[in-house]
Order: structure tokens, then sequence, then C-alpha cells
């Protein structure tokens, strides 16, 4: 065991996603703590930590987002941290929320992430370009969406991948979304729908991407000791990663996330695992973009490098195959509010292990489960292991 | 969702209903200016495309040629030992033809953009720019060579935008 501590996952919480919700930020972080505690059994008394993952403050418009949030995330009077690790947030919410419970000094913890993008208006595009290096980058314009296209160009270039062979990975995850009840973009699509799609930023096209949300979620943690007192099936968190690359972006080979692999070979390492896709069960890999789930898939050793797109014309990828990833529908299908999104994904693999995931639950009976997310400038990688 | 969850809050609202007023809501346009210092390296940097050069920065422990150069050495985490110029030709390391401005509206003429490798610097040392002189951006390929075009001297003010863009060299 690592830290002091073994740390369990008690209880799980989400609003639905969607382009505009009236909800503001705070009554979303609100709405899924509330359903967090229900589930897990637990009061506001109960809980004696808080961290809060929200992604860029340019969002919102308020400059203090963390402490403007407290309150929603029940933080009031208590050990309250933000973290933010742009895109990664949501998963290193909960390495964050594992490390003050690991490290001894508490028994309980509250993670919340919150997302809203649609504060932005009339879209938030123009805030992502404040992310880039002002002295180099700006001037020549550069958008978000240029340099995701430049890395899935890349990726396609060094391993002779087709884009049909990317497509089945937004057919497959707005698919799976249909059945979540707070999926934004759940749709039966076809690969020719996505190639007839808008060409946006070659060889990116409309249905390559994910939407903008807004939507909070949440997870209760707590020590082995308070979580067997409370309930008889808790999931444990047995491996945390997280790994950043340079910000010098155009100085890597972008055919591969070297910073997922970091992350995920700390999270293998400390859940002792040697050979991850015959013991991982069940996958949340981070897909803003339908070819970021492949490349993430080969950052995290679940598939060799370029061969993520034969798993996944061969059908392992789907929810009754060998290895599903993203049964959920990932950020494809049921949205994308940045930090939450990335905990949804945590949610999700904690209802997967518990078998609480109805129509969507992988099949036989998954012990062992990986939840990433991937963020800065293509540089940052988050990865949780769970085990029931 | 949990299956044994039967309530999602969150209130849906449509963009029609926000657009003409239907929904209370607040706007604002922030007014926030900067004036943001090159630093050691970028000055170099800058004042070397005003000179038509594009500079890099050199560390002799791991031996690499920097672009954009760094006043210090990320990986061995030492001053660099000095700068140096390297060519305005490379070659295309990827590219992408965007049909969308920064605030996602839509653009007719695409925008050529690329990671090039620049000639004299470290292998993998790309930088981003423009691609030009291009009629059908069908033919640009991977591993290109190409060469930048510059501004004239007396237009050139010390910025990445010097260079117009880069231009196939065949
Ligand atoms: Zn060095």
């Amino acid at each position: 065991m690592f830290g002091k501590k073994r740390v369990a996952v008690i209880g799980a919480g989400m609003t639905l996603f969607r382009r505009n919700l009236k909800e503001t930020g705070k009554e979303l972080a609100w709405e899924a703590s509330n359903m967090a505690l229900d589930q897990a059994g637990l009061e506001l008394k109960d809980i004696e930590s808080v961290v809060m993952g929200t992604a860029p403050d340019a969002f919102d418009g308020v400059h203090m987002k963390g402490e403007y949030l407290a309150d929603g995330a029940g933080a009031w009077r208590k050990p309250y941290s933000r973290v933010f690790v742009g895109g990664g947030t949501g998963v290193f919410a909960i390495d964050a929320g594992w490390w003050h419970i690991a490290s001894g000094q508490f028994d309980t913890c509250m993670v919340v992430a919150e997302e809203k993008m649609s504060s932005c208006y009339p879209h938030p595009a123009y805030a992502f370009t404040t992310i880039f290096d002002p002295i180099y980058s700006r001037p020549l314009g550069v958008t978000l969406i240029w340099i995701f296209a430049l890395e899935m160009h890349r990726y396609m270039h060094v391993h002779g991948i087709k884009k049909e062979d990317i497509a089945r990975v937004s057919v497959k995850n707005k698919r799976n979304a249909l059945d979540h009840p707070c999926a934004q973009l759940g749709a039966n699509i076809t690969i020719e729908d996505v190639l007839n799609s808008e060409v946006m930023c070659w060889p990116v096209q409309r249905l390559d991407i994910s939407p903008t949300s807004d939507g909070g979620a949440a997870l209760i943690l707590a020590s082995e000791d308070v979580a067997k007192k409370i309930t008889d099936n808790p999931v444990w968190i047995d491996g945390v990663g997280w790994c950043i690359d340079t910000t010098f972006w155009t100085n890597r080979d972008l055919y591969y996330p070297k910073y997922v692999q970091g992350a995920a070979q700390m999270a293998y390492k400390m859940a002792g695992i040697k050979n991850p896709p015959k013991e991982i069960d069940v996958a949340e890999v981070y897909d803003p973009f339908d070819y970021k789930e492949l490349h993430h898939m080969e950052g995290l050793m679940l598939a060799r490098k370029g061969q993520a797109p034969k798993l996944t014309a061969e059908g392992v990828t789907q929810r009754d195959g060998d290895l599903p990833i993203n049964p959920s529908g990932g950020l494809l299908g049921v949205g994308n509010p940045i930090a939450a999104a990335g905990l949804m994904k945590c949610c999700e693999i904690f209802w997967q292990l518990r078998g609480e995931a109805g129509k969507r639950q992988v099949k036989g009976d998954p012990r062992t489960g990986l939840a990433q997310a991937w963020g800065d400038l293509m540089q940052y990688g988050s990865v949780v292991v769970m085990r029931s | 969702m949990s299956e044994k969850i039967k309530h999602f809050p969150g209130e849906s609202l449509k963009g029609r209903d926000i657009r003409e007023g239907r929904v209370p809501t607040i706007k604002h346009r922030p007014n926030v200016k900067y004036l943001w210092s090159a630093g050691v390296a970028m000055s170099r940097f800058l004042e070397g495309l005003k000179k038509g050069k594009i500079v890099g920065s050199s560390c002799k422990k791991c031996q690499r040629i920097m672009v954009p150069p760094r006043a210090f050495c990320e990986e061995c985490f030492r001053p660099v030992d000095g700068y140096t110029n390297v060519k305005d030709t490379g070659t295309i390391n990827t590219y992408s033809v965007s049909y969308v401005a920064g605030d996602a509206s839509r653009i007719k003429e695409p925008i050529l953009v690329a990671v090039i490798d620049l000639d004299g610097a470290s292998k993998g040392m790309g930088i981003l720019h423009l691609l030009g002189e291009i009629d059908d951006w069908k033919t640009i390929k991977f591993g290109m060579k190409v060469k930048a075009v510059w501004k004239l001297p007396e237009e050139r003010t010390g910025t990445i935008t010097d260079i117009k863009y880069f231009k196939p060299m065949e």
C-alpha cells in the first residue's frame, strides 16, 4: 500500500451536461456535491476536506474562481484547495483528493469539479487563445484547434492511419452516450457522417470534436476505516499518476504522448499492474477529439504504438468487447465541461466497478478500471486506477 | 449515472431564448491590456528577426541547438552556452488547413499552418508558422522542404510575423 491510509471512493454525483445550463457554476457544484453526499449516505459535517477542480478562469470571467465556487463545493471553514491543470484537471482532482487522505491528514475528502463554458459568450474559443505563449505564438493567430489538428495529422502520418479508422471512435462514443441520462450528444451516426461533416481544420472535422458544455460532477473519498463503516462495496483507489512535458510543444514529436505514458507508469507501478491491457477491465480515456482516444490508449500502453485503430476496428473497445473504452460515451457523447468531464470519467469507473452502470454496464464483472485526462499545451497527463 | 439515481439536476437553456433576452443574463466585456517583456532569450530572437535571422540557443551538455531560444536548457537545467543563427529553411513535420478563426467563426480562404523543423537546429526542433504561395493545399507533403519569406527590412518590427510565411522550395 502507498501512503499511510488506503483510500476508497464511496459516492458519486453529476448534473446534466448541456451547451447552456441555467444554473451558475456554484449551483452546479452544489447539485453534484449534494448528490454525491446522498449516494455516500453522508452529510456535509462528515466531510473533512474539499478539493475543487475547475479549468480556466476565462470561461467564467471570474478571476478568483476557486473562491467563487467554494460554497457550492461545501468548503466553507474547511481545508480547501483548487487544482487546475487544464483538461487534465478532472482526473488530477481525484489524485489530489487521494493524497489528502493517503497522507493520513484526513479521513474524508469531497472532490468536486464544475465547468461553465457558456458564460464566455458567444463561444469560449477566444478564451482558449489566451493559453498560448504571448511572445512567439499569439502574433501568429494560433488557436486551440490548430494544435490538435497538427497533432492528429502527425499521428496519422507516422502510423499511416486513415480518417475512417479514427471516425469509428466518434461513432462508438456517441452511440454509447445514448444510454447515459446526462449526455448532451448521444447519437446514432455513421463513419460517413463523420467523414462528410464540415472540415474545421484539416484533418479535424465537425464530428471529430466534442462539444462545449456546462456541467458538474463530484466524488466522496474516505479512508479504509471510515469507508468500511459506511459501505459494503467501496471502490479502492489503487494507483494515481500525473506527469507534464515541456511547453515547447513544437519541439516534441507529437505522434506519441510521453507525458501520458509517464502518468500511467506511475499509477501502474503503484497498483502493481504489469500488463495493462490484460489487467484493466474497463477504461475511460480522455476523448475531446476522436483521435485522442486512440492516441491516449497508446500512451496508456493499452495498445501498442499505432495499434489502437486496429483494436477499435475489431470491436475490442466496444462496451461488449474485451477492453471497453469509454462506455459512458466519453466527452464526444456525454459532453465536455472540461474539469467536470474528467471527473465524470472517474464517476463512470466507480459505477462500472460497483455494477451500477445499468444499460452502460460492461460485460463480465469488471474489477479494475482506469480513468485518464489530458491537458495544457498537449503536455499533461493524469491517471487513476480503481479496483472493486 | 448510477442506475440508483433517478433525477439528474440541470435545466437546459435554448440558445434562442438567451439571444432573444427571455433568460435573465448580465453582460460584460473586460477591458484588460497587457505589455509583455519579451525576456532574456526571446529578445535575442525578436532582434534577430528584425535582421532577417532566426536565432537559436545552444547547450554544450546535451549538444542541442534549440529554437525558439531559451535562457536555460530545460533538460540539463543549466544556463545555455550561447546564441547562434539557424537557417531559414526546413522541412514540414506536420501541417493543417484551418477554416476556423480564433473566435470560432468560419473563413473561406483557409489558413495553412505547419510545424517546420529548421535546418541547423537539433533534430525535431520545430517552430509553428504559416505556409504560403501554395495554390492547392493537397500538394503539401510531410517532409517537404520550405523556406522563409521575409517582410522587407523596413517593414520588420521584431515579431514572429516578420516572416510572412514559409513557401515550398521547389
Ligand atoms: Zn542541455
